[in-house]
């Protein structure tokens, strides 16, 4: 736990604006030089219900939460905005101070809206005496009157933020400039000068008692600042993408409408349908019609799929489906992550399936792995499925702007020209013969025509069919068409394999004795736990996989053959990702045990490092963690 | 050079063209109003001067959904109920294909129901045909949304206690800017409306009736029929919303009395199609996509251009 960070944590009710103004504080502290990482804590409501936003900023880079936090602007209200109608308009009191005393940091700092609790509220929480016992550095200000005078109550965002900097001794420069981005006439007027009031209270009405102060750094390169659904639907965008379809489900929402917005200024088609069925049928359609298509859901909606995803694969139209996942079943928990639906994604619908599934952990994998699944899934005609989770849809952070400097991708992969169809095998009447790939072709892959061109009639069908496309239940064929599209999991295998920088991730010290091994979106957490543990002189690796499927069997199996004992570490219930390990590699099962949670939080990663602790380093205590371990099945 | 050559081909073209070669045959039963829907869409289709490789048609699964087995244009035979979505996708990648989808009343008025009433009021400039034989026929005869009320089929012994839907009412308040009822015993009236309705701009929807002699044991073989157009005892404007469900209700309530009315029934050519509207929008590229991915000068902007407001 460095001293050299911040974690800046601004809670109130949600609706409060909390969102906007801690996206703006995150941007002006990363051009600050800072690298940032966000994460958002929200309920499932509109209006209302406790809610917070934590700005994880260092010098150095930061690839997770924190653990716990150590400044706190509590602000915020959310009662009932007009009292005769509280009965209608809810008249629910949120307590940020209360709500989130019990992770803030010995010797952290809180600012309070003085303005908005009462005497009797902060006597009822014994502040003093706890901000004693903790260290904590106290300032109530009534940011609400300051807001008021100037302006509008509303505008006690602004407020917090300049006391904030007032107290951190951070330039206002960043933080204007982006107000002038994002606003004008009266409204910049009223916030420039509250934010200026507010930080001159500092020193002139506040006291400073506290050490903290905002950390240096410096960025060589321009950085820009995304979420991992930004980094999706910028992957798409270079992968060539032009058509998606959906239907609003969190957090899917969130790439769904980044598309939708873009779509028109860039020549792409969205459409939002009646259901997931016909988002994901409309993927299939608008892709057997020649457009590189892309549809997705979260777990409730992405059931809805399976259909139309069977048939993709029987009729080999290349689709990318995205599934981000929260906490379930069933609906669940709309806005907490959770890495539940992996076997459901890998196996939903009917038959054996030949599908890919890239899980990516972080936001550079995710526009990296979008992109790929583009190509993979128009290279080989197969659905590819992005799955990712609540909390990498939503986290933010600070990206090196030249990462996505490439070249888009609008390659129609294995799918012939007029000039290639006149040269292709026909039958006498003219259809031509669509699912026959050549001996020689070791991709499994039959290229295909589009409907409008001449000489490339041929009936796709969910059905079981010939090499032209007719119903047919012929064993011999059967037996052809089965192999050669499952086969095509092993010919990208090996594409993976050859052709591309491995999408898996390692860090820690290569010769470590010990491995701790995770997927998606938890590898931030682990991956600051690994460097943790090996400074306190542990020997431990980390290996963070990508590719759900096809397997990275010999990847895995080495990296598991090269530990004593490994830790696989999943948010969901059922190790869910433990148990594909052993499914695909056959072994290993009493050498790895599970670090599972699934409270709706993502790990920190000091709860990684105690696992650990626990696990493998044998210390004879219990985890104190919301965590659950689950021993080695040899055990 | 365009990527598809097919489309907007314009020469002579022979109705054989749209028969596949010996395989596959037909596995319908003999006697199977479906044969009416092949044979009316094999002639309206070159009369309409379309090729078989410009005219995309998507099916559900079913008896009908095998339409496009035995009829060679550029075909998907897609899932029960799901051919709507399919096709409406496909003539937004590429709205110069002519889209033609095509299923029964189970697949299309059943489980398919939603996609059909939002692609009505949507508007989408595509041909739908369902074959209505009130009854499911590919999983042997049991009760689907058009059976009369009191059906007795193995799933419902004591006779269905559901009053049908009205397939021909429900398209026009979702919004079919074309509705029409033809059957397979008139095959010159079919082929007229097929022709109309694939050349009509916007969702054109012909409840197709088609007897089922197997599974529809007292199948109505739907004759005698009237033409709504030819008799002198119908006389309404199809053009007008409220005489047209006037003589819609009317001709879905005699169909279980034993009366058989077809015709067309609402014409609106005033209405924008889906693919129009969001055209105004500016919602829908000018050049085809699937055109686009094969044209060499074609811009692609790329997501680096978005990072500005990351920054
Ligand atoms: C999801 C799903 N449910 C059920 C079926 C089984 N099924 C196949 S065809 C059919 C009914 C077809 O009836 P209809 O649409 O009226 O067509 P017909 O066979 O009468 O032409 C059903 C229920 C299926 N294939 N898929
Ligand atoms: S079962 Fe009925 S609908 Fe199906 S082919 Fe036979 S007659 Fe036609």
């Amino acid at each position: 736990m460095s001293d050299d960070e911040l974690i800046w944590r601004i809670a109130g009710g949600s609706g409060d604006g909390i969102d906007s103004t801690s996206q703006n504080f995150a941007k002006a502290l990363m051009r600050s030089g800072l690298h940032v990482f966000t994460h958002r804590h929200y309920p499932s409501r509109i209006r209302g219900g406790h809610t917070y936003v934590e700005i994880r900023a260092a010098g150095h880079e930061v690839q997770s939460r924190g653990d716990g936090y150590n400044f706190l602007l509590a602000l915020g209200d959310s009662f009932a905005r007009n009292p005769q109608e509280e009965a209608y308009y809810g008249n629910e009191e949120i307590k940020p101070l209360s709500e989130n005393l019990d992770d803030l940091r010995e010797g952290g700092v809180i600012v309070y809206d003085e303005g908005l609790l009462s005497e009797e509220d902060v006597a009822e929480l014994d502040l003093e005496k706890r901000a004693k016992e903790n260290g904590w550095h106290v300032y109530p200000v009534d940011l609400r009157s300051l807001a008021k005078e100037h302006g509008r109550e509303v505008m006690r965002n602004t407020a917090g933020v300049g006391v904030t900097a007032g107290l951190l001794e951070m330039d206002l420069e960043h933080i204007e400039d982006l107000m002038e981005d994002a606003m004008s006439g009266d409204v910049l007027e009223a916030n420039l000068e509250i934010l200026h009031e507010a930080y001159e209270m500092v020193g002139d009405e506040i006291e400073v008692e506290h050490d903290l102060r905002i950390p240096t750094g410096e960025h060589e390169t321009e950085q820009a600042l995304l979420s991992g659904s930004n980094a999706i639907a910028y992957g798409a965008i270079d992968g060539g993408c032009r058509f998606i379809a959906g239907y609003p489900m969190t957090p899917w929402t969130d790439v769904f409408t980044i598309l939708s917005q873009n779509f028109p200024d860039m020549g792409g088609v969205s459409e939002q349908v009646e259901d997931e069925i016909a988002a994901a049928a409309l993927a299939v359609g608008a892709s057997h019609a020649g457009a590189k298509a892309m549809s997705g859901s979260s777990g409730g909606g992405f059931a809805l799929m399976s259909e139309p995803l069977g048939l993709a694969e029987m009729t080999e139209t290349p689709i990318v489906l995205v599934e981000s996942m929260r906490a379930g079943p069933s609906t669940g928990m709309p806005t907490k992550p959770e890495q539940g639906d992996l076997e459901f994604v890998l196996y939903t619908s009917q038959g054996d399936s030949s599908r890919v599934v890239f899980a990516p952990g972080n936001i550079e994998e995710a526009y990296e792995q979008t992109r790929l699944a583009f190509h993979i899934a128009w290279e080989y005609q197969i659905p590819t499925i992005l799955i990712y989770d609540q909390k990498l849809s939503g986290e933010n952070t600070n990206v090196d702007v030249e990462f996505f400097d490439r070249e888009p991708e609008p390659d129609l992969g294995s799918t012939l020209t007029e000039e290639e169809l006149r040269e292709a095998a026909h039958d006498a009447s003219g259809k031509f013969h669509r699912f026959e790939y050549e001996p020689d072709n070791d991709k499994h892959v039959s290229p295909r025509s589009l409907p409008g061109q001449k000489g490339g009639r041929y009936l796709a069908t969910g059905n079981e069919h010939s090499p032209v496309g007719h119903i047919s239940e012929d064993p011999d064929n059967r037996v052809y068409q089965m192999d050669r599209r499952i086969g095509k999991l092993e010919a990208i295998r090996e594409e993976l394999d050859e052709e591309h920088e491995s999408n898996q991730t390692y860090f820690g010290d290569e010769t470590a004795e010990y491995g701790i091994i995770t997927w998606g979106s938890s590898q931030g957490a682990v991956v600051e736990a690994v460097s943790r543990l090996n400074e306190s002189g542990h020997s431990v690796k980390g290996l963070s996989v990508s590719d759900m499927m096809p397997f990275p069997e010999a990847e895995v199996e080495e990296f598991l053959e090269s530990v004593d004992e490994a830790m696989v570490v999943e948010m969901n219930a059922t190790a869910q990702f433990r148990g594909l390990i052993q499914k695909e590699l056959g072994r290993f099962g009493d050498r790895m045990t599970s670090l599972l949670k699934y409270n709706g939080n993502p790990f920190e990663p000091a709860e990684v490092v105690e696992g650990y602790e626990v696990n493998i380093a044998d210390e004879d205590r219990e985890p104190t963690a919301q965590v659950r371990i689950e021993p080695a099945a040899g055990d | 050079m365009s990527a598809f050559n097919a489309i907007g081909e314009e020469r002579e073209i022979d109705r054989d063209e749209y028969t596949p070669g010996v395989e596959p045959q037909p596995t319908w039963c003999p006697g199977c109003g479906d044969f009416g829907v092949l044979k009316a869409l094999k002639q309206a289709l070159p009369e309409v001067g379309k090729t078989p490789e410009e005219v995309l048609t998507v099916t559900g699964i079913g008896c009908s959904g095998k339409l496009n087995s035995y009829l060679d244009t550029y075909g998907f035979h897609t899932i029960h109920g799901r051919s709507l979505p399919v096709a409406r996708a496909a003539k937004l990648a590429n709205p110069e294909l002519e889209v033609v989808a095509a299923g029964g009343d189970g697949d299309g008025y059943g489980i398919g129901g939603n996609h059909w009433i939002h692609t009505a009021r949507e508007n989408h400039d595509i041909t739908y045909i369902v074959f209505n034989n009130e009854i499911f026929g590919l999983t042997k005869g049991q009760t689907s949304p058009t059976s009369p009320k009191g059906h007795k089929s193995k799933t419902q012994p004591s006779g269905s206690a559901k009053t049908p839907l009205r397939p021909l009412s429900m398209s026009l308040n979702a919004g079919a800017s074309y509705v029409a009822r033809t059957a397979a015993v008139n095959p010159n009236q079919a082929k007229e409306i097929i022709k109309e309705a694939i050349e009509h701009d916007g969702f054109a929807h012909i409840d197709f009736l088609t007897q089922c002699p197997t599974w529809n044991k007292d199948a109505r073989q739907y004759v005698p029929y009237v033409d709504v157009q030819e008799s002198d005892d119908y006389d309404f404007d199809v053009t007008d919303r409220r005489e047209a469900a006037e003589m819609m209700y009317e001709t879905e309530s005699a169909l279980y009395d034993g009366t058989v009315l077809t015709g067309r029934y609402y014409v609106d050519e005033d209405r924008p199609s889906y693919q129009e509207e969001k055209s105004a929008v500016g919602e829908l590229p000018d050049q085809p996509l699937a055109e686009r991915y094969f044209d060499d000068d074609a811009e692609w902007e790329r997501s680096y251009d978005l990072l500005d407001r990351h920054k």
